[in-house]
């Protein structure tokens, strides 16, 4: 679930924290920096794991402060292809099954990935897994909250960086598709950085409480 | 800031709960740290990944339970990946070996996959909690609706 990643970077100290110990500030502020937050193609950043080389600290001309290059080791949340996960069932709609480990929320498990056959409930908004025995069918339903045992089959990674002023030339000059324009980009900025992609339809795999003996 | 190894290690459930237990102990010390508002990053990762761990096998582990487990899993031949796999979930059923292990059924006989499950339950420390009160639930769940399962047979 979790990989180590080398990273190199340079940090800047404000002069007015050069009382404290250069590796406990840097470490603050590569916190400060990386800490939930998602690196593209590298996965979900948790938290500093140590700090393997510092470089020589230089003062630039213009700013008090000191820049120091900095060789350390991250803790990246970046599941490996076909890694069993548990989470909990976050809900479900026509797109899939939502899930979420807590500090990371954007797993989906679409609909073909579900145990066949499974339908799903307009009325309750569930989906459920028609599971035919000997002794007649059961209705087995996805409900939120539950635990899922999962499999990561794809990882989708986004770059969210601002794209710039040129996506929005369009608007003086057709007024009508402004509002429009507007609506995509506030619907954009809502894709995640980082989404998984499960799947359930393996023997084991799906609600917890389906497989316990 | 540059990526010099997006696959340096990988790291097991435990090492990362350790790590950040320890972190958390260390700022406590520190308190004036929490309350400036550019650790709040820090502090709700922290906080939801504790809450996530602690609710796993590894929160139960100790660091002698690596070197044991390792030891316990040479015989099999298992991959880096798999090892890690069941070292972080700590599977009691012949199913979940299967999920973990690739193509377990060429791999492994139904003796050896039951050995695993005996070495894993014996070596992995299991929550302290359920262990007693096993018993008492097989009794118990006999009559569940239809909402709820009572076993499915894993097709091998």
């Amino acid at each position: 679930m979790f990989v180590l990643v080398e990273m190199v970077d340079t940090v800047r100290i404000p002069p007015w924290s050069f009382h404290r110990q250069l590796n406990d500030a840097i470490a603050e502020e590569l916190n400060k920096k990386l800490a939930n937050k998602v690196v593209y193609n590298v996965g979900l950043c948790i938290c500093l794991y140590d700090i393997t080389k510092l470089e020589d600290s230089y003062i630039f001309p213009g700013d008090g402060a000191s820049h120091t290059k900095v060789h350390f080791r991250y803790v990246v949340f970046h599941p490996f292809l076909d890694e069993i996960l548990v989470g909990k069932i976050k809900g479900c709609s026509a797109e899939g099954v939502h899930v979420s480990l807590g500090f990371f929320d954007d797993i989906i498990i679409p609909p073909e990935s579900l145990q066949q056959p499974t339908k799903f409930d307009e009325a309750e908004q569930v989906w459920m897994w028609e599971y035919e025995t000997d002794e007649g069918a059961h209705d087995l339903y996805m409900d939120q909250g539950e635990e899922i045992r999962f499999r990561v089959v794809d990882e989708v990674f986004i770059d969210t960086s601002p794209s710039g002023p040129s996506a929005k030339k369009e608007g003086p000059s057709a007024a009508a598709t402004a509002p429009p324009a507007g609506a995509e980009d506030s619907a954009q900025q809502k894709e995640a950085p980082y989404t998984l992609i499960g799947s359930v339809s393996e023997p084991g795999l799906g609600l917890l409480s389906w497989w316990n003996s | 800031m540059e990526v010099r190894d997006a696959n340096a290690a990988m790291l097991s459930n435990y090492e990362v709960y350790q790590l950040l237990t320890d972190l958390k102990e260390k700022r406590k010390e520190m308190v004036k740290n929490k309350h400036s508002t550019g650790q709040q990053n820090l502090n709700t990762i922290m906080y939801e990944t504790l809450k996530y761990l602690s609710k796993t096998p590894c929160a139960h582990q100790n660091p002698d339970t690596v070197k044991e487990f390792l030891t316990a899993m040479l015989p099999h031949k298992l991959t880096k990946a798999e090892k890690l796999q069941l070292f972080n979930h700590r599977p009691q059923t012949a199913v979940e070996i299967q999920l973990m292990v690739e193509e377990s059924e060429e791999r492994l006989t139904e003796e050896q996959i039951d050995e695993l499950i005996q070495k894993v339950t014996d070596v992995l420390p299991g929550d302290p909690q359920k262990a007693g009160t096993m018993v008492l639930t097989e009794n118990i769940r006999l009559d569940l609706p239809s909402r709820t399962l009572l076993k499915l047979q894993a097709k091998a």
